[in-house]
């Protein structure tokens, strides 16, 4: 018993010793190195695979770690709000009130565009549907009830399409995919802008409400005659069947990463003016029409010289190296030009009132 | 040196019993500070507002407390004979060592996490609610509009039926706590007096009576508040639900859903205002109940004790 004791204490000490020396190491290496800084940042759930895989990645790079709680867009700007983190994500950029009731000034920066997918059970129909902007919305306002209506055989001829009553899923929980899916229905019909709207929760006029990705992608597998939208992603590992789209150009576009882009791509222009500009319905010529940014959201004023150089240190590097992760997990890399806006973004992130990064 | 440790005693346990006042207190303190904004802007026609759209900031939860008042009660419509039933067959009829194995397995089943209930719902229940028990309904009851409707397979019904299975275990372990408590001599009595077995038992249930109330209340009080299992299987819609077969939402469903993605300050002021409304719809249902107990033992509380 005594001995055990005793060794016990040896190590203890030994242990308290060690701990010592090495946090009066600490100080100085962590100057030298530069890279002891610790980032947090909370939100959107819709990017969280490409963020911890960013994250991941660039620790091992620099030796920056980046914490980051997918807690929600909701959450994130509350968080940034309350200046609880060093950055926040969402997927809905926030809108000129919202901007002006933060208590500092806010810049977003697009990290990386996702598509929002139609995916649909119909065990008869064999060859992809196509749907136009018109039914798509007819489909989530109730006007089209059967799978066999008219509106949709219209664009699907010879196809037989079975009298089958439509099961239209939509997310129960708020989320960054509704409010891609909302703000195209809100760009294709103005009867869905007047009475339902856009947001990351609405209230549907039809349907069932699943929870989550899974929650949506479980009713459409399970049930016959359903369809609901989830992500690129959730589509291609349930092997749906995806409708294509008709575009503003229009042509049926099937869903893809290369059609993602093209869509960013359709809506530079408006993008290089504010990157808060919905990229739905893009005008394009091959681009899929239900597509969307997800954002970071850092405060231009940065607090913490440290931390605001390795945040403008870690965009620059997601602007280049971190693009290049984008396609492997099914989102797509941003176009060239909304890379520029982010670069030149940067410059205008300051600590003191000075540029924490020189302009290029 | 004795009155001392018993001064202590006492305190300690006064404490923990105050621990639990001051815990529902702090929760209710919480919840009346959050939904203030929601309570000031929108007033009482939160309570029968029909209309629940965060994009124009209105918000009604009207369609949530039907949805939970329905599961609730259709769970207990469906729970209460079954585990009463169950109760009665483990206590009165099986043999000792039956009765142990068989409540050994229901207090597993009360353990069972919400998310595997909800899970279950979700693939097993929900396709056989589907294909063959709601077709059958429509087809046999479709007369009346409770039963009529598409069948999602997902909505009123399923979540009533994952609610009742999760709340069975709760009033059977405790009443047949309750029915093994009761005295043995009022069964004897009965007996001798010529009773038949099934009369025996009827006394046996009236004695234990105060007992298996309290079990029902505790059941209404898990299916009040069941989130997770629930949020699964209901369908996620925020209209009234006019048929059993109707998707639609409880209050604690939409709290899960729209809470992390809430995002203007009244939209989440209203989703904490649904959790003071659940708190209150709590408070009334337990007081109703309780007064129930009270009016059917007329205020006798011994036999069986705690309710």
């Amino acid at each position: 018993m005594r001995t055990i004791r005793s060794k016990w204490l040896r190590a203890t000490a030994l242990a308290i010793a060690m701990l010592t020396a090495v946090a009066a190491i600490q100080p100085t290496s962590a100057l030298a190195a530069g890279s002891q800084v610790n980032l947090t940042g909370a939100g959107a759930t819709f990017p969280y695979p490409i963020y911890s895989k960013w994250f991941d990645l660039y620790n091992k790079e620099t030796g920056v770690q980046i914490n980051y709680q997918s807690i929600g867009s909701g959450g994130g700007i509350q968080q940034v709000k309350a200046g609880t983190v060093d950055f926040g994500a969402s997927d809905a950029p926030l809108n000129n009130q919202r901007l002006k009731e933060m208590p500092r000034a806010v810049i977003h920066f697009p990290t990386v565009a996702g598509a929002v997918v139609l995916a649909y059970n119909l065990p008869s129909v064999t060859a992809p549907l196509q749907l136009t902007p018109d039914v798509v919305a007819g489909i989530y306002m109730g006007k089209i009830t059967m799978w066999n209506d008219k509106r949709i055989a219209a664009s699907n001829a010879g196809v037989a399409l079975p009298n089958m009553p439509i099961a239209a899923i939509h997310r129960s929980d708020g989320s960054g995919t509704s409010y891609i899916f909302t703000a195209y229905l809100s760009a294709v019909s103005a009867e869905w802008k007047e009475l339902v709207g856009n947001n990351t929760s609405v209230s549907w006029p039809v349907g069932l409400g699943g929870k989550g990705n899974e929650g949506v992608s479980g009713l459409v597998r399970q049930a016959p005659g359903a369809i609901g939208y989830v992500e690129l992603a959730y589509a291609k590992q349930n092997n749906f069947s995806v409708a294509s789209i008709r575009n503003a150009a229009g042509k049926f576009i099937a869903p893809s990463i290369a059609s993602t882009t093209a869509a960013a791509n359709g809506a530079a222009a408006v993008l290089a003016k504010d990157v808060r500009t919905p990229i739905v319905n893009s005008p394009a010529p091959d681009a899929y029409p239900i597509a969307g940014l997800t954002f970071l959201l850092v405060n231009k004023e940065q607090r913490d010289q440290a931390k605001g150089k390795a945040i403008a240190d870690f965009i620059a590097w997601a602007m280049t190296e971190g693009q290049k992760s984008a396609e492997a997990l099914d989102y797509a890399p941003l176009p060239e030009a909304v890379v520029k806006v982010n670069q030149a973004n940067l410059a205008s992130l300051t600590f003191g009132g000075k540029p924490l990064v020189a302009k290029k | 040196m004795k009155p001392r440790a018993d001064d202590l005693y006492r305190g300690l346990l006064t404490g923990a019993a105050g621990v639990v006042f001051f815990i529902v207190f702090l929760i209710a303190w919480e919840s009346v500070t959050g939904a203030a904004l929601s309570m000031k802007t929108i007033g009482w026609s939160f309570l029968l507002g029909t209309e629940w759209d965060p994009v124009m900031d209105h918000y009604g939860a009207l369609p949530y407390v039907i949805g939970t008042l329905a599961t609730s009660l259709i769970a207990l419509l469906i729970a209460v004979p079954l585990g009463i039933g169950s109760a009665v067959f483990l206590a009165e009829l099986a043999s000792r060592k039956m009765g142990e194995i068989v409540s050994f397995v229901m207090e597993l089943l009360a353990a069972i996490p919400s998310i595997v209930y909800g899970i279950w719902g979700f693939f097993v229940l929900a396709p056989v609610l589907r294909s063959a028990v709601e077709p059958w309904l429509i087809q046999h009851f479709g007369f009346l509009p409770l039963f009529r409707g598409i069948p999602f397979g997902i909505g009123i019904l399923n979540a009533s039926l994952i609610l009742a299975v999760m709340i069975v275990p709760t009033i059977v372990s405790i009443s047949r706590e309750m029915l093994l408590a009761s005295p043995r001599s009022l069964r004897e009595a009965s007996l001798a007096l010529g009773a038949t077995q099934t009369e025996s038992i009827l006394v046996a249930l009236s004695a234990a009576k105060p007992g298996i109330l309290g079990a029902v209340i505790l059941a209404l009080g898990r299916a009040l508040g069941e989130t997770m299992a629930v949020t699964m299987v209901i369908g996620n819609t925020n209209r009234i639900p006019h048929s059993i077969l109707d998707p639609g939402a409880t209050m604690a469903s939409v709290i899960a859903n729209e809470f992390t993605e809430a995002t203007s300050p009244l939209y989440i002021s209203a989703l904490i205002q649904i959790a003071l409304v659940l708190f209150a719809v709590t408070i009334v249902v337990n007081a109703l109940a309780r007064l129930l107990v009270y009016w059917a033992t007329g205020g006798r509380q011994d036999t069986a004790g705690a309710a």
